[in-house]
């Protein structure tokens, strides 16, 4: 098996006068209430989970449940108050500042919530930052802060000055600056928040070519569970510093292990995110039929047939044998939910 | 959660409701007591007993001749270290005097010619900000040239631009090693708070000890002086960088001293700038002030001028030094709010450098201008104006027009308001006063607050010095309490429009920017010496703060809550006093702090028309070159000073705490 790229144990990160005393004097693990009572704010607690190399993570969360936290402590900008971070097999929370500084200049990339430019630079300069910083000379870091500035759809403004951008500009600059060294792993806190609707799908086509070229190791802050799943491979809901739940878009939706997860995925559309394996029935070992659909199709790709068909349809895996069937029933209670009875 | 908060708050409302009554009684009620009962208390009770004063004079004598005589470091003593600092300043000092004025004689070359440096000055307002204030900063210029305070201004403005980088950088670096190591701010933040609050004159007095007098000694005064605000504003600005800007420093891979270089300082860019802005202008104020130590220029001509009480020619040189404060704090105001903006990737090298091509030309064109013409070089002695006759003829005037109303004005005064005043000051029993600032200590921030301020009100009974600081401390007073009479129904007045506030405002900066010893040369016209002119002269510049803060309190209140006024059918004067004064009282209140500050600064330097107040003695104090005494008094003041901060200074903060205003 390979190696987790970054994993987290039992993550802790408290605001307040004594953070570190008062875990410890709570016997590693207070209660919410506990930790509020005492005067402390809970921002990310007992938080595990590990990212594999090329995966997208999503975190998701309401505003104040400690997703920039939890970013900030992987990328030890902050001190967690306990746990672990590993980062490609190291604790990174042992590492020396000389090594912080190596990894960093590298390996990580990061795009903040609120841009975080340097309001005294060009663009061009902004996005040159990090190159400048570990000493690539003049020539060379323009070059590669041009591309960049390109990839994001800046051409033509490299001269400007941030606040002669538009907030949605200023965010693509912060982009493209976390690109520019080319890092293994990327954290990005709403990337796309500032965006407008038609930028925004447009930025995240961009980032699923950019991914599929690059293959980076992602965690990936937003607040639209639309976005989460256009780019997501696994979504963590957070809720008060807790990882509610941690799993596939589908997952969340079909099996979602808290009221508050069920109540966060309530409006998504369905047909386009879940597959027929989640919905369909079991079968008896038989030669399947020769219109059989594919147990990982979505639900909307075969809304017609299924809808259309006197019969539930029979479902094949990908080597061709049958493994259930999916009635027109089953997949209208998948879509709109099962009927309500008073 | 803010219903829950709402039923706690009326739960507690009731007892609030009788705290809100019972508390400020309890503060004053010991004092009330004391004051009543004077007379019933023994004799030590009321004056500080000669017995009881601690010798703080001698100790800092004795501390300030081993520094002077003794040769701590083996061979010299510090006061040859200090003086060895000092000589590093001439060179400076005297290669900006011999560009600007006084040539190089030894090799031949002569100074600028004045229309260079009214043009590069005109040159700089272009680029800082627009042509108009190019116009003002040539014209100022152009008016010293004409008008015959060529030499005087330049030797001014040479102490300035010398004193003032060095204050700067020095002030920058504490300001950094501040931010960076926390042992530094704990250590430096309170003293830099005492320095702040020292009168200008006690500066002088160390430095005539370990430097001595004359023009070199002013220049290191004026550094001195104003390196405490550039510390402050640094600590201030680079605390103010945003912490996702920092982190996206780190995040690049900075090294702490490139997050530092070039990520914090840059970002703090504006904070920074605002900082130069104060010390210029301290430098100027200070400048004008160390004239008393020897430092040449405009402040050593009005100086004079004032002691022969040639009140039109001293109003000339006042004059002189207000241009040279407006063009000099609009230039560096200029230079803090010029926001980069990006240059279009065709443009010539014209448009890319257009100061530095501006600048050539100028160069260039004066060069010729002043092989051409000598009037160019220096403008000649027969040809300069002077407006001292108008002066002149303006004072002749008022002094016989107003003279009978003026004295009127002047007996009413002394004889209605200030001597009973005075001899009510005089009066108070000294524990009534410790008591009285111990109980608002604590009252408004527990035991920590009422041991601080009653310390510092101990400090200066105990120096001996007592009945001298009742004298200021009912100057400050009087003159406070006329500021907010006269201050707070025009600031009221300014906030009601957008156009009044900007005429209000102008006005303010305008006048802060003047040096505070100009204040003198008019309430000199009007008054002559005595309590009368310098209550007026302390009102005049004291002023400033209340109206300003008054104005940005009121217009500061939030829209939506004056909005909920208006809906409720509020007339204008009840929106006035139920719902704007409450909430722009702490504001107001940190208004008359700084009143109080600024009034402290001013009765001092009066004692140069002859107050009998503490003022007196540090002037007395510099005359005889007595440091220590000079020290001690300084602190007196800058603790009675720093008493009204702390306590009005906690009491605003609770009160915007409990009106929801807390940033
Ligand atoms: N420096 C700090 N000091 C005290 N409390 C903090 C600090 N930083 C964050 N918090 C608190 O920690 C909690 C989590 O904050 P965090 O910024 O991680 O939320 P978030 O999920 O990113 O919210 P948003 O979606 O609004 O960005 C919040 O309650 C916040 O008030
Ligand atoms: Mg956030």
């Amino acid at each position: 098996m390979t190696e987790a790229k970054i994993a987290c144990r039992n993550l802790w990160k408290l605001y307040g006068s004594d953070p570190a005393g008062f875990l410890r004097r709570h016997g590693g693990n207070p209660s919410i209430d506990t930790i509020r009572a005492e005067g402390y704010v809970p921002a990310v607690r007992d938080v595990s989970f590990e990212v594999m190399p090329g995966e997208i993570l999503v975190v998701m969360g309401l505003s104040g449940s400690g997703k920039s936290t939890l970013l900030r402590c992987l990328a030890r900008l902050i001190e967690p108050t306990a746990g672990e971070v590993m980062f490609e097999g190291s604790d990174i929370l042992a590492a020396s500042e000389r090594e912080l500084i190596d990894l960093r200049r590298h390996k990580m990339g990061m795009v903040f919530q609120h841009f975080a430019l340097l309001p005294h630079r060009t663009v061009l300069d902004n996005v040159a930052f990090p190159l400048q910083v570990r000493g690539t000379d003049r020539q060379k870091r323009e070059l590669r802060a041009r591309e960049v500035i390109e990839l994001v759809g800046l051409k033509g403004r490299e001269g400007y000055y941030p606040r002669e951008l538009s907030g949605g500009q200023q965010q693509r600059v912060g982009i493209a600056r976390s690109l520019a060294v080319g890092p293994d792993v990327w954290f990005l806190d709403e990337p796309f928040s500032a965006l407008d609707p038609l930028i925004r799908r447009e930025m995240q086509d961009e980032f699923l070519r950019l991914q599929r070229v690059l293959n980076k190791t992602i965690v990936f802050i937003t607040h639209d569970f639309d976005e989460a799943i256009r780019v997501a491979d696994r979504i963590a809901i957070m809720k008060d510093g807790v990882v509610e739940q941690l799993g596939t878009a589908e997952e969340l939706i079909t099996c979602p292990a808290t009221p508050y997860v069920a109540e966060f995925t309530r409006n998504v559309s369905h047909d386009r995110l879940l597959s027929v394996r989640a919905f369909m029935a079991p079968a008896s070992s038989r030669k399947p039929d020769a219109a059989a659909i594919q147990a990982q199709a979505l639900l909307a790709s075969v809304a017609r047939q299924v809808l259309t068909s006197e019969r539930p349809v029979d479902v094949v895996d990908d080597a061709g044998a049958l493994v259930g069937t999916l009635s027109r029933d089953s997949l209208i209670d998948a879509l709109y939910g099962k009927e309500e009875h008073a | 959660m803010s219903a829950a908060t709402l039923t706690r708050h009326e739960e507690i409302e009731p007892q609030r409701q009788l705290a809100s009554v019972t508390k400020p009684l309890l503060v004053v009620l010991p004092f009330v007591v004391l004051l009543l009962a004077a007379s019933l208390l023994p004799d030590w009770a009321v004056q500080v007993p000669k017995g009881w004063t601690i010798p703080f004079v001698d100790w800092a004598n004795t501390v300030i001749e081993h520094l002077r005589d003794d040769a701590i470091f083996g061979l010299f003593s510090f006061r040859d270290l200090t003086r060895a600092i000092a000589e590093m300043i001439t060179l400076p000092l005297a290669f900006v005097e011999g560009l600007l004025v006084a040539g190089f004689p030894n090799i031949g070359v002569a100074a600028m010619p004045w229309v260079m440096t009214a043009g590069l000055s005109g040159v700089l307002g272009w680029y800082l900000r627009d042509w108009r204030l190019g116009a003002l900063a040539a014209g100022c210029v152009a008016y010293m040239a004409i008008f015959g305070k060529w030499e005087l201004s330049m030797i001014t403005l040479s102490v300035v631009l010398v004193a003032a980088p060095i204050a700067g950088l020095i002030g920058f670096g504490i300001g950094i090693l501040a931010v960076k190591k926390q042992w530094f701010e704990a250590l430096i933040v309170p003293f830099l708070n005492v320095l702040q609050s020292l009168p200008h004159f006690s500066y002088l007095i160390p430095i005539a000890v370990f430097i001595g007098v004359g023009h070199k000694a002013g220049a290191i005064a004026t550094v001195i002086f104003a390196i405490p605000p550039m510390a402050r504003l640094t600590i201030l600005g680079l605390n103010g960088v945003a912490e996702e800007v920092r982190e996206a420093g780190k995040m690049a891979g900075c090294t702490r001293f490139q997050t530092l270089w070039m990520v914090e300082i840059p970002s703090a860019r504006q904070p920074l700038l605002v900082g130069v802005n104060q010390v210029i202008m301290q430098c100027l104020a200070m400048v004008v002030i160390a004239s008393f130590v020897g430092a040449r220029g405009l402040g050593h001509d009005l100086l004079f001028r004032l002691q022969a009480l040639k009140i039109g020619q001293a109003l000339e040189s006042g004059v002189a030094i207000v241009l040279m404060a407006i063009t000099l704090d609009q230039l560096s105001r200029a230079a803090a709010h010029k926001e980069p903006a990006h240059v279009s990737s065709d443009a010539t090298l014209l448009q890319r450098f257009p100061f530095l091509a501006a600048s050539v030309a100028v160069i260039a064109a004066s060069l010729l201008l002043a092989t051409a013409t000598p009037i160019a070089q220096a403008w000649p002695s027969e040809l300069t104006l002077s407006t001292a006759p108008f002066w002149d003829a303006l004072v002749d005037w008022v002094t016989v027009t107003l003279y009978d109303p003026l004295q009127h004005l002047r007996n009413a005064m002394l004889l209605y308001v200030l001597i009973p005043v005075r001899d009510l000051f005089q009066s108070i029993p000294w524990i009534a006063m410790v008591a009285l600032v111990a109980a608002a200590g604590w009252s408004l921030g527990g035991l920590r607050l009422a041991l601080t301020v009653s310390g510092l009100v101990l400090f200066i009974a105990f120096a001996g010095y007592w009945e001298r600081s009742l004298i200021t401390a009912y100057m400050v007073a009087v003159a406070v309490l006329i500021c907010i009479a006269i201050g707070l129904p025009i600031g009221i007045w300014a906030s009601h429009s957008e156009r009044r506030t900007g005429i209000a405002k102008l006005l303010c900066d305008t006048f802060q920017t003047f040096p505070s010893f100009i204040y003198l040369i008019p309430v000199i016209m009007l008054f002559k010496v005595g309590d009368v002119a310098a209550i007026s002269a302390i009102i005049i510049y004291a002023m400033i703060p209340i109206v300003r803060y008054t104005i940005f309190g009121l217009r500061n209140v939030p829209s939506e809550i004056v909005e909920a006024g208006i809906t409720s059918g509020c007339t204008r004067r009840q929106l006035l006093w139920n719902i704007r004064m409450p909430l722009a009282f702490p504001e107001i209140m940190l208004g008359i702090n700084q009143t109080i500050m600024f009034a402290l600064f001013m009765v001092i330097i009066a004692a140069f028309i002859g107050t009998k107040d503490i003022g007196q003695e540090i002037f007395r104090a510099l005359t005889f070159n007595d440091a220590g005494k000079g020290l001690v008094l300084g602190l007196c003041v800058a603790f009675m000073g720093l008493t009204a901060d702390q306590l009005i200074t906690a009491w605003a903060a609770k009160r915007k705490q409990r009106l929801g205003l807390a940033s």
